[in-house]
């Protein structure tokens, strides 16, 4: 579904990304580990069209990505959910999820704000406030909702339980647990090794632009020292 | 509770506009039907800046170009005999609409100052252009001799029954801009004037958007310029000089950005604060000018903030 090969990426003179290689199949969850500051966002900033990259090769389904607008990328059918969320302020809960959705890639089951407000009930509650108003908690379950709301077929997560309390994290990765049942491929970045080795079925760990290892849940969770050299744990 | 106060607000304002030609013209006061059919012909231009301005985040420092093109449209008309409001008002509104699709599609892609100072420059570019040409006055403007005619529908030399065309013509206008501003493309327009990267990234280019916003605001505008030429039955270069497009801007800033009843309280007070100094010194800009200050200081949000029931939801 999405292929990237020898991705390079640099702000201004200084490169962040060496070559960064790595891929997702269909209805797969995959990781990208490491500590902060080794090319994590970069590469899905990358991918998204956010941020240029120098060289090598994004596919998403088989298409050539890389170098299009970011608009072009998430209309061809990637969601990202950002680091930070940066949900609209100036929008109501409605209004965030609806300005932006759509249903480009023509899904015949896609996302209304009933299933949105179904898979994340509280944000029911909230639909007339406005995107300030929120807790943190609240906010991302919105920029997932906002993101689910344009139908992706590939959804990238950035630091998506990042700063929220246990009990909220873990009603974010049940929330995961429910889209991959339900067969969307996700991508994503977090610190929760734990949680993602239950959920995901492969991870790649990136140190300084590169990726350095990679596998299924299994392989990680009996590396100790891939998990003590280049996550810290 | 917040829909109550909101219902008020809008009665009282709508009866209070509609009964002030009956009162003034007991009091004898034709005057103020005048001052307040000029308040509200600014502030359909108002509201319609505070279409691109409040929800859209293009801060256009021209947009009293379509005030001018509007008035031009009506005066130039019937310079040539043609006086029916039916074909002066459709190409006052067309003309000002093509003026910005055009100057929106160049100055749209800048951003921040020099959107800025594109949207000006556009301004005094006609605005010179209104100085240059003698045969419509040139520098002096031009008397318009006969106002619109609708079909003896309405008279509009009578200073009553253009009161009541401007007032609705106002209320429809504020009403239009809420609708857009809450309609899907208006969520779009916000969304891309809080983080425009991030409406990018979630699929959406706001370019054309913005253009759209740019174009129906310049058609409204351009209403307010027709409604101004038969309100004073002279045009001018004057309608479209930079400190008429500042003029406008502080209505919306001092009223309340994106807020419907901003653009029409900001006509108001700027307009009534102008004529009563005006009526006191001739140096009214000295004591003006620090009140405006003082108001942008001390409501950051306008007058739409302070009024009960005068904000948006």
């Amino acid at each position: 579904m999405l292929r990237v090969e020898g991705l390079e990426t640099a702000y201004g003179l200084s490169q962040v990304l060496f070559g960064v290689s790595f891929s997702i199949e269909a209805g797969q969850v995959v990781t990208l580990l490491g500590r902060n500051g080794m090319g994590k966002t970069t590469t899905v900033l990358s991918i998204m069209g956010v941020v240029p990259a120098r060289r090598g090769t994004i596919e998403f389904d088989g298409k050539p990505i890389r170098g299009l607008p970011s608009y072009r990328v998430a209309q061809a059918g990637i969601g990202l959910v950002p680091e930070g969320r940066q949900i609209f302020p100036n929008l109501t809960v409605r209004e965030n999820l609806v300005a932006t959705a759509a249903n480009r890639g023509g899904s015949s089951d896609p996302w209304t704000l009933e299933r949105v407000f179904d898979l994340f009930p509280g944000l029911r509650e909230r639909h007339r406030s406005f995107g300030n108003q929120l807790s943190g908690g609240e906010q991302q379950m919105l920029a997932i909702g906002r993101a689910l709301m344009t139908n992706p077929r590939l959804l990238i997560l950035d630091e998506a339980t990042e700063g929220l309390a246990p009990l909220i994290q873990a009603d974010i990765y049940r929330s995961i647990v429910r889209l991959k049942t339900e067969g969307l491929s996700i991508l994503m970045i977090d610190k929760n090794l734990k949680a993602l080795s239950v959920i995901a079925d492969g991870h790649y760990v990136l140190e300084k632009g590169r990726v350095v290892w990679s596998g299924d849940s299994a392989a990680l969770s009996g590396n100790d020292e891939v998990k003590h050299k280049y996550l810290g744990v | 509770m917040r829909a109550h106060a909101q219902l008020i607000f809008w009665a009282v304002l709508v009866a209070a506009l509609a009964l002030l030609p009956p009162v003034v013209g007991v009091l004898h006061e034709p005057f103020y039907v005048e001052l307040v059919r000029r308040v509200m012909i600014f502030a359909i231009a108002a509201a319609s800046l505070n279409l691109i301005l409040g929800y859209g985040g293009l801060v256009s420092f021209g947009h009293a170009a379509y005030l001018g093109i509007g008035g031009y449209a009506v005066g130039i008309l019937s310079f040539y005999g043609m006086n029916s409001g039916w074909l002066q008002w459709p190409v006052a509104i067309g003309a000002s609409a093509l003026v910005a699709l055009a100057i929106g599609a160049v100055s749209i892609r800048a951003s921040g100052m020099y959107f800025i100072m594109i949207t000006l420059a556009f301004t005094q570019m006609l605005y010179y252009l209104g100085i240059s040409i003698e045969e419509f006055g040139g520098d002096d403007g031009m008397r318009i001799k006969t106002r619109s005619q609708f079909s003896g529908l309405i008279d509009l030399a009578d200073p009553v029954a253009s009161y009541y065309l401007v007032l609705v013509l106002m209320f429809g206008t504020i009403y239009l801009v809420h609708r857009i501003a809450r309609s899907r493309f208006g969520m779009v327009l916000r969304a891309a004037k809080s983080n425009e990267a991030r409406s990018r990234a979630i699929g959406f280019s706001p370019y054309s958007y913005r253009l759209c916003a740019f174009t129906i605001a310049g058609a409204l505008c351009g209403l307010a310029g027709a409604l101004l030429a038969n309100h004073t039955a002279y045009i001018t270069p004057d309608f479209m000089h930079w400190t008429r497009s500042g003029e406008i801007m502080f209505m919306v800033i001092l009223g309340g950005v994106a807020s419907s009843a901003g653009p029409l309280l900001g006509a108001l007070v700027l307009l009534v604060f102008e004529t009563l100094l005006a009526g006191w010194t001739e140096h009214w800009q000295v004591i003006l000018g620090p009140l405006l200050v003082l108001s942008v200081i001390f409501f950051r949000t306008g007058l739409a903030g302070i009024i009960p029931g005068a904000g948006d939801e």
